[in-house]
This record gives C-alpha cells, structure tokens and sequence, in this order.
C-alpha cells in the first residue's frame, strides 16, 4: 500500500500549470479600467523532477511574466499551479511563504538584483533568515558552503558585489537561489548578459547543480541555441500565449507552427558553410494592448488563411508530447 | 586595388584617474570596398574603441592616439575637427547599438535625416525632405511620407533601428560601422536587418565594418573576420578559413564554447577558463596565457607578434604551428580509428 501510494505521488508531475493568464488593466489619469494588456493568456506545462523547460520568445511574448506569476512575484488573473497537486494561487500570502522556499528565481541582471552595499554572504544568508532556518553560526557555514557550490571560495563571503565580475555574480545569485534547497529554479534569462567564454560557465554550472540537488528548472530566454542545449522540453510564447511545445529533440526536427519555423531559421549559425532557406518575417510584432483577432500571428504568418482571421485556434496534442495551437495543422 | 581604409599601428590611449591605460593597442587592419569585415570579441576587447577611434568620436581631452588611420590613403587623425566634420556622417558613417539613445527624441525623424542631409549634400529643405523619405523608402519603412512626421518614441525597436540605418546612409556613405546594430533586437527583426544592411552593402557597393560578440551572425554576413582580445588583433581570416581552421587558442575556444544547434547536447560546453583581465594590469607575455591550455614560458614572458601566414591567415601566438600539427595527428589518429 505503502509502496502504490509512492508511485502515485513519483508519477504527477511537480509542476502543473493550467490555465494562466495575466492581464494588467490599463487604467487612465483618474484610475478609470479603459483596457487590458493580455500578457500572458492561457498557457499551460508540466514540470517534472530534474526536468528543464525551456520558454522562448520574442521581448513581449510573455515569457518573464509567465515565470514570475507562478512565483506570485504578480498576483495571476486566473489558472491554476499545481505543486506536488496543490495550487500555488489558492494559498493565503503566510502559507505561501513557507512553500517559497521550494521555488526560487534567478534573474537577468545580476548587477540590479543584488543589494550592493550587503556582503555578498550575507546576501546569501538572507533567504535561511527570512525563513528562520538554522542559526547565525550554521548560516554562514552553509554559505561558505554553497558558495564553494557555484565555483566561488569560502572566503569571498566578506567582500561586496562590485568586487565580482558579471559571471561570478551570477554565480552568487545561483548561489542565494540555492539557499533553501528549492526544488524548482525559475531563471530569466540567467546568461544572456554575459560574454561568450562565460556564458559555458555558467551553462554547465546549472547542469553540474540541477543533477547535484534533483532540481527542474524552468529556462527562460531568447537565445535558442542556449535554450536547445539545456532544455528537455521547449515552450514557444508569441504574444501572451503558448504556440508550440515539444520535446527539444521534436521541436527542432519536426516544428510546426509556422511561427517556431520562422523562429529557427532565424537563428544565426556559427558555420559560414551552412546555407539554409530563411524565412524573413514581414512587420513587427503587434501591440499586446490590441493585439489581433483570430490567431493572433496571422498578421505576420505566410501561410495564413481565411479561418486564421476570424477563428482562434485551440492548443492541443498533435503527437505525443507535441502540443501546438495553428488551424493549417489538423 | 587600394583599401578604403587602412589601420597603421593604432593605439588609443585614455588618461584615466588610475594612469594610462591602452585599450586599442597597435591594430592594423583593411576594408575595401564592397565587403564586410567582422571585429569581435568579449567586452572589453576594444572592438568598440577601434571603431570610436577611426572617427575620432571618442573625449580629446582625454584620449590620445598614436599610428594612423588612412582613409582613401589620407590620414584622419592628421585632419582638424572641421574636416574630421565634413567626413563624419558623409563618408563614413556609423550604426550605434541603441537606437533609442541615439536618435533625438524631440525631433521627428524625417527631421533628423533631413538635417544630416542639409549639412553634407547642400541642398535645400525641400529637397532634403524628400530624400529623406527616400531614404527611409529604401530600408523598409511602409508608409515613408506618413512616418517622416513621426517621432522616434512612436517606433518599434526594429522599426527605430532602420531610422538609424536610413540616416547613416542618408548621404550614401562609403564606408558604414555598425557597432553591434542587432543586439538589441529580435531574432526575426534581426535577420530582416542584417538582409537589409547586405543588400545596402551590395546597392552603394560600401566597406562595412560589423561589430558583434555574436560569431553566429559574423558566419552568415561578414567575408573576413577580425577576432580580438584585451586590446590586440589576436586573429584575422577570411570567414570560411577562421571557423574551419581557427589557429588562436582563444578563437578556438570561443568556437567550441557557444553551443550550436547541431551539436550533441549530453556533452558538456567547453569553457575558456578565468575571466578577461582588466587593461590596467595586462599580462606581461601573450596576453592571452593566463587562460590558455597551451601557454609555455615563452608565452609568459615574451608578447608574440601578429605574424602572416601564406594564405593571408594572421594569428598571434607562439605556438600556432605546435598546435596545427597536434590537431592534425589528432585527424589522423581519429580516422585511422575509424
């Protein structure tokens, strides 16, 4: 009995989102609603132990958004977030702290998101003394200690953050994600204000981290070469909402939405012997305030049809594990 | 053929608060007419410099600059600042990465590249509104007589970033830096841009030189490359040669470090270990050896010179030759394996 209802709990997934959206009124002068912004409608995923997604998109697609309402960081519209099968959003504020600590967040910018006049242990040490975890003696200990995690010295716990370069920052700021042994990491983009040479470090430090302490991330960024490398699955966003998700092998053999093709063969390739046919999109992205009806990338798609401006197509499983929401896919 | 630009030693010293520091050190290089050369490199490497320097964009009062910069074999840092003005924007022109802090924000757009222009092709308002839709026409910009009126605020980034494109181009320069003109962009914006920056190239038959840390986007626009580190040209080759046959340690790891879509994603990136060090305290020998695999006690104490191999590769390394052959065995020995 013992044993079933192990396997029952291994089975459901860690994460379930279902549902989420985000729209933020837009409020005039005297704070009259006048509209909303559909930040992020309707997207859905599941996160599994030592799992990594990987969310892409163009700015404005809704990717940070959907990463931060999970956090709660922005109170979500509606949906559900299922973690472990309890949903995150229906949780008052107090019993939603104590379950913080399994999800945590590492952000872009590690210059802003460290205070710069904290040592940088102490910065680590914060999360353990907001949840009251261990005493002072035992939290600098285990701050030595991850900081030997991420590839920093024990002794770099004195010094501030503007004696660190750009990588070691962020290396500090895996470091503090780390101090409460979450379970989830929600990272946006944790590389792309790096160079090159450092952004593999980082890279392989998370991947070293992830099979160290079983966590599942949830990758989120625009450069897909680095998203392909990480992930195991890959969620592609385009203004608000979930097109395509695949298995990252899936995604980049067999896309199907005409917006995740335009996508790959965008990327720039490091091969100069490489030719490929490119598909250049017309326009810029639409407006979130007004964006279009019907699918909202016919604007912009060359395949679109008559039903494509009228009619919203539905997201759904196409293959196994291959979800995508476009009417010329049926 | 002549170049159209030609770099003689440059060196660009700034006078700053902890002493002189060389952030461009002895860079020679060419740009001729029609092609597009890659300068990268990671922050700090003075790729931006470089291009600063040659239009002398850079404070007076605390920049000094030592070689020459021979355009059309005239030598720029020679002239006054009223030349330096009638080239500026005329002939040679310059893209900046942010286009919102580039562009004015008060004047509409159409004014903007009406006054460049005015000032360099002496023609009158009039006129110069009408090549300024022109010009806004040729990089893409549905609806030009409606969007000349507009102000750079009410335009997307892409759509901010062809202003930029347009204006630098207003007086068909012959020579275009553009210092990182996609970084700031979206991936489909970005390929529309640099299709339009190669198909301008190829219209105006211009020298362009691109600045980028992204090699993915010097592989698919540039036909030779620059590659450099801490200041100095560490590399140079045409782009076929430079991602088949990389002879720089650096550049070689730069290569293996970034991950390609092809790749095997169980393996792990390669890494260049350390970080840059800081153009204060540059290493004595190879500036590279602190980080290189290969470095000996040569490369820690003596600097290598950029040498010129037969087939135009430059590569400034003790011991390039050492490690060709090793790669080579190492071909060998893996298809004799197989």
């Amino acid at each position: 009995m013992q044993s079933l209802l192990q396997k029952t709990n291994d089975e459901r997934p860690l994460l379930e989102v279902k549902g989420l959206k985000k729209h933020f009124p837009i409020t005039s002068a005297l704070g009259k609603v006048q509209g909303y912004v559909q930040a992020v409608n309707n997207v859905e995923f599941t996160l599994n132990k030592r799992e990594t997604l990987g969310l892409v998109g163009e700015s404005g697609c809704g990717k940070s958004t959907t990463g931060r309402t999970i956090l709660r960081l922005i109170e979500p519209t509606s949906g559900q977030a299922l973690y472990k099968g309890k949903d995150l959003f229906q949780l008052k504020q107090k019993d939603f702290q104590k379950m913080r600590s399994k999800l945590q967040m590492v952000f872009q910018d590690p210059h802003s998101s460290i205070n710069p006049k904290q040592r940088i242990g102490r910065a680590i040490e914060e999360p353990m003394k907001i949840h009251k975890l261990y005493d002072s003696k035992e939290r600098s200990e285990r701050a030595m200690e991850l900081l030997n995690k991420v590839g920093l010295r024990g002794d770099q716990y004195y010094r501030y953050p503007h004696e660190f370069s750009g990588g070691q920052r962020q290396r500090i700021g895996i470091a503090r994600a780390l101090a409460l042994n979450p379970e989830i990491l929600i990272c946006d983009e944790p590389v792309s204000a790096l160079d090159v040479s450092i952004q593999s470090q980082v890279i392989n430090l998370m991947e070293e981290l992830q099979e160290q302490f079983n966590l599942s991330y949830i990758f989120i960024a625009h450069d897909l070469s680095v998203v392909r490398h990480i992930s195991d699955q890959i969620g592609v966003m385009y203004l608000g909402e979930l097109v395509e998700k695949a298995p990252t092998d899936e995604l980049f053999s067999h896309p199907l939405h005409p917006y995740t093709k335009a996508l790959l063969s965008s990327i720039p390739v490091a091969n100069p012997e490489f030719k490929r046919e490119k598909i250049v999109l017309k326009g810029d992205i639409p407006s979130p305030l007004n964006p279009p009806a019907g699918c909202k990338f016919h604007t912009r798609c060359p395949y679109a049809i008559k039903r494509c401006k009228n009619e919203e197509p539905v997201f759904k499983e196409v293959a196994k594990n291959h979800s995508v929401a476009c009417h010329l896919i049926d | 053929m002549e170049p159209l630009l030609k770099l003689n030693q440059l060196k660009t010293i700034f006078s700053t608060e902890k002493g002189m520091v060389t952030a461009v050190d002895d860079v020679s290089f060419e740009v001729y007419a029609g092609e597009m050369v890659g300068l990268v490199g990671e922050s700090g490497c003075g790729k931006s410099v470089t291009s600063e320097s040659i239009l002398q964009l850079l404070n007076e009062k605390t920049t000094n600059y030592e070689g020459e910069i021979l355009y059309k074999g005239m030598n720029l840092l020679s002239l006054s600042e009223e030349q330096m003005r009638e080239i500026r924007g005329n002939e040679i022109s310059m893209i900046f990465q942010d286009p919102m802090s580039s562009l004015n924000p008060v004047y509409t757009i159409g004014n903007q590249i009406a006054e460049a222009i005015m000032i360099h092709q002496k023609v009158g308002k009039k006129e110069a509104n009408l090549r300024a839709i022109e010009m806004l026409r040729l990089t893409g910009i549905p609806s030009p007589e409606k969007r000349v009126h507009e102000y750079p605020h009410e335009l997307s980034g892409g759509m901010r970033q062809r202003v930029m494109i347009a204006l630098a181009l207003s007086c068909k320069p012959q020579l275009l830096i553009a210092d990182e003109p996609t970084t700031a962009l979206d991936v489909t914006i970005q390929s529309q841009i640099l299709e339009l920056i190669q198909e301008l190239r190829e219209e105006l038959d211009m020298g362009v030189i691109l600045i980028t840390h992204d090699l993915g986007v010097v592989a698919e626009v540039c036909t030779r490359v620059i590659v450099m580190y801490l200041g100095q040209i560490i590399e140079e080759a045409d782009v076929k040669t430079l991602f088949k046959s990389p002879l720089h340690p650096y550049t070689k790891g730069l290569l293996k470090s970034i991950p390609h879509l092809d790749g095997d994603r169980t393996q792990k990136l390669n890494v260049i270990k350390g970080v840059v060090p800081s153009l204060q305290d540059v290493p004595s020998g190879c500036r590279f050896a602190p980080r290189c695999d290969f470095a000996t006690e040569q490369c820690r104490e003596n600097p290598p010179e950029l040498l010129e191999l037969v087939n135009g590769q430059k590569v400034r390394c003790w011991n390039y030759e050492h490690i060709l052959r090793e790669a080579k065995d190492h071909a060998v020995t893996t298809s004799e394996n197989k």
